[in-house]
């Protein structure tokens, strides 16, 4: 997030696309509809009437996949207009000339078309948008998502520095993250492309600097492998050795068929976790972790603050801090570690090695965390980044951004999108609520489809239906929902029975490789 | 400005309550159905004092304090207008402290110790209220309620929940949940918010019913490991066992708020089915190792592979829910001893 939590309290505006907060953030979705509830116009984007709607002053129902569309669409209201902010783009951003080339071909008819939002609505919600000053964007996994998710973030960019929206106070573009320390995953590295802090790896002064920090030479300035790639390198055998460390893969990445063929053909595979499931089962050695409250250490939230986790209790049998384990399989290998606890590996290496962390000291975060940047130990954090538009990087570019279908649409055969999700009471495959008393409140993956369908195809509430894909078919328990729009099924991957993902298309974003996770085709039948 | 609270000059901010300045000043007042998050009721009376110029007992949680103010809070009018509210209280519920979950963290039994009320002086004989046990997470005892408020004004203005609130009248009014279902079965998404600020034990958690006293606990603040939010949690632990949850009150980005897996979601930690040894795969089945087997092994086959295919034919996934100094570790592993960077994690799920 470019802004904070704290900052939804005093935003005017907020537009949520593909975010399912109440469900997904609960906690911060409270402080959302406490600012709905003093004023705050929201305008929610969604293919699904999901619960934030109910608080929505403009409600767009936008057809899966079609955001790139449906924002420019917008961005072309904006501009014909004049509603845009030609002060902040003069000043701040570059490339305008080459956005608004590409916007002018989104006319609002012509994106209604694609995104099934009346021209009408996207004229007044652009207007409404322009109204406001800043307007806080919030998106999810419902932009990212799709094998064009780079170039919906990229609009979402776009609107906010077309809007003057960045560097403000309760603006900015903000996804909220999905696991805990997701954030923290990404800051610390567990990227192909750059050490911790976002240092490229490519950069020779880079490497000669971690070289020198870590007393090691020869460090690699070839951009490693992405998740799905390394995938793909178990079946041709290009990747031979594979340590997996607290992800159930098997169960939560797309058309899970092909991940445990890819699993199987792992030449030796390391399995790290706190509990056996579906994927320890395809290891050569399982590595048993300490798990959450059982070390301590530092998660990094969705806003970038750092915060500390802390121990009341020592790990089962003979399970150890994960941190423990690199470090003896490093010794393993001749390399001595200095660093001997989680405080240690934080104020001695992590923090001295990226400026970003700089000030970031376990004395220092002891109450509530501090918000990187923060680069000296008197810095007080970042609340939100870019302030008075200056961008790290100088000036905004826009990008110009076309709109691309999801890889699978639906067709004859297979007539319904799949879109996938979360649920309130689950949390990814279970391995965690599934053990703490959630399955009671839900108790088995349901097909959520809608009224319009299920009275067409004879389907009751609460009857089990199939879902068929390409690539599998899952018997599920339908759940008639007016939240999901005629022609969708909506499903998570909370379950390993009916997991959406025997069904989901492994296709990615040619950059990110984030899989489409939110569109695929399907049939739903008796 | 400066008022003067029980012959003591006082520096306070406009806007701020007598009630406010009282307490932060270490000068105790009763009350119930006041709390930071919901802010003033003026409900529950039990907050009276004494202001100079102004007839009758004020509520201190709903009066603004002003320039040159002069309170009393421990008249002999005061305390008795007090203990006649806590008393009434006392009689006309079923305050039996001995196996309740609030007790030592019970408002009604530091008000009642403060005014030094030893048992309530009458005992209403028909209070009968119903206990709702429908909920998996929350437990209601309508018999400990006191009305005050604080869940119906949580639920409906600090978390929008819109789930919980008054229904009947007079001696019959009671919390019901939607139109008056079970709370199991009501819109309720068991946040557990109105748990955590009932004074009383009318709405407890269910998870650590009988399991602890208050004060056997630790508080151990840390960190949800569920969503990207970071709440901020208060563990309350016996030994090494996790009793209870709560938000921690003003702290970043929560302000005390939780949703249900924050809150009650925290056990699986505690599961039978934990790792607790590592493991090696020999024909097709798993056996228990050492450490050193299993470290032993790795280094011999990631050695092998590494020797014979080059640095890039090993790659390694970490972990989005384990900490920051873990994945600084393992991808500090791959670059500085196995020299490649195939390292990611699952940044896009």
């Amino acid at each position: 997030m470019t802004n904070s939590f704290s900052e939804f309290k005093n935003a005017k505006c907020f537009f949520c696309i593909g975010t399912n907060m109440t469900e997904a953030h609960p906690v911060a979705a409270t402080f959302l509809k406490n600012a709905v509830r003093n004023g705050a116009t929201l305008i929610v984007a969604d293919p699904r009437k999901q619960p934030l709607t109910k608080y929505a002053k403009l409600f767009a129902q936008i057809k899966v996949g079609t955001d790139v569309a449906f924002l420019n669409g917008i961005m072309y209201v904006l501009i014909i207009e004049d509603l845009y902010d030609k002060e902040f783009v003069e000043n701040n951003c570059v490339d305008f000339d080459k956005l608004k080339e590409s916007v002018m071909k989104y006319p609002p008819e012509k994106a209604a078309g694609i995104c099934k939002v009346s021209a009408e609505k996207i004229t007044e919600i652009a207007r409404t948008l322009a109204s406001f000053k800043p307007v806080m964007l919030c998106y999810t996994l419902g932009i990212t998502e799709h094998t064009c998710g780079k170039n919906n973030v990229m609009s979402t960019a776009n609107l906010q520095m077309l809007l003057g929206n960045m560097g403000k106070e309760s603006g900015g573009v903000n996804p909220l993250r999905g696991q805990n320390n997701v954030q923290g995953a990404c800051d610390m590295a567990a990227l192909p492309n750059v050490y911790h802090g976002y240092q490229k790896v490519t950069d020779p002064a880079m490497k000669e600097k971690f070289e020198k920090a870590w007393g090691v030479t020869g460090l690699s300035d070839k951009v490693g492998l992405m998740m799905p790639d390394m995938m793909e390198g178990l079946v041709s055998k290009k990747v031979r050795g594979f340590w997996i460390f607290g992800e159930n893969l098997a169960n939560s990445e797309p058309d899970i068929s092909h991940v445990e063929h890819c699993l199987a053909s792992a030449e030796f595979m390391v399995v790290q976790d706190i509990f056996p499931n579906e994927t320890t089962k395809f290891a050569d050695v399982i590595l048993p972790s300490a798990a959450w409250s059982e070390d301590n250490g530092t998660f990094t939230n969705s806003e970038r603050r750092i915060n500390r986790v802390r121990k009341i209790k020592t790990p089962p049998g003979i399970a150890k801090p994960n941190w423990w384990i690199f470090k003896e399989t490093a010794k393993h290998f001749g390399h001595e570690w200095p660093s001997n606890s989680g405080q240690e590996i934080w104020d001695n290496e992590i923090s001295v090695l990226a400026p970003a962390y700089g000030g970031v000291k376990y004395h220092r975060i002891e109450n509530d965390g501090l918000q990187w940047p923060c680069p000296t130990i008197e810095h007080p954090g970042t609340k939100y980044l870019y302030k008075d538009g200056k961008f790290s990087h100088g000036k905004g570019i826009f990008k110009s951004v076309e709109w691309t279908p999801p890889a699978e649409v639906e067709d004859k055969d297979f007539p319904f999108v799949l879109s996938t999700g979360r649920r309130l009471y689950q949390y990814h495959t279970r391995t965690q609520t599934g053990r703490a008393g959630m399955d009671a409140l839900y108790k088995e993956e349901t097909a959520d489809i809608s009224i319009a369908d299920a009275d067409r195809l004879g389907i009751k509430h609460g009857e089990k239906v199939y879902v068929e894909s390409r690539r599998g078919k899952v018997n599920v328990t339908a759940r008639v929902t007016e939240e999901v729009p005629a022609g969708m099924v909506w499903m998570t991957f909370h379950y390993r029975e009916g997991n959406a993902n025997w069904l989901t298309n492994a296709v990615f974003d040619p950059e990110t490789k984030t899989a489409e996770y939110k569109a695929c085709a399907v049939n739903v039948y008796k | 400005m400066k008022v003067t609270i029980n012959g003591r000059l006082i520096e306070a901010k406009e806007g701020q309550t007598i009630l406010q300045v009282a307490l932060a000043n270490g000068m105790y007042i009763p009350h119930l159905c006041y709390h930071d998050k919901v802010g003033a009721a003026g409900k529950c009376r039990a907050c009276v004092v004494e202001v100079e110029g102004m007839r009758g007992l004020q509520t201190s949680c709903s009066v603004q304090l002003r320039d040159g103010m002069v309170i009393n809070t421990d008249s002999e009018t005061v305390k008795n207008a007090q203990k006649l509210v806590i008393d009434l209280m006392l009689s006309s519920g079923k305050h039996d402290c001995l196996s309740c979950e609030q007790n030592g963290n019970c408002e009604l039994q530091d008000a009642a110790y403060f005014l030094g009320i030893e048992r309530a002086s009458v005992q209403y004989g028909d209070i009968n209220r119903e206990t709702d046990e429908s909920s998996e997470f929350v437990y209601v005892e309508r018999d400990k309620c006191i009305s005050c408020g604080r869940c119906v004004e949580a639920c409906n203005n600090v978390v929008v929940n819109e789930v919980i609130n008054f229904g009947n009248r007079g001696h019959h009014t009671e919390i019901v949940f939607d139109t008056d279902l079970p709370m199991g079965q009501s819109t309720c998404v068991q946040c557990g918010e109105c748990s955590q600020l009932c004074p009383v034990g009318a709405i407890v958690d269910k998870k650590n019913k009988g399991v602890a006293r208050y004060w056997e606990t630790q508080k151990v603040r840390t960190t949800c490991p569920y969503c990207g939010v970071g709440c901020q949690l208060e563990l309350h632990v016996k030994g090494e066992q996790i009793v209870k949850v709560t938000g921690v009150e003003d702290a970043e980005p929560n302000k005390g708020r939780l949703c249900v897996k924050g809150r009650y979601g925290y056990d699986f930690i505690y599961s039978k089915d934990r790792l607790t040894t590592p493991l090696i795969k020999e024909n097709g089945q798993f056996r228990e190792a050492s450490w050193e087997e299993a470290l032993g092994l790795i280094r011999e086959k990631f050695g092998k592979i590494i020797e014979e295919s080059g640095p890039d034919a090993v790659a390694g996934v970490s972990c989005a829910r384990s900490i920051n100094e873990d994945s600084y570790s393992m991808q500090k592993l791959f670059r500085s001893v196995f020299k490649t960077n195939n390292i990611d994690h699952c940044a896009r799920t």
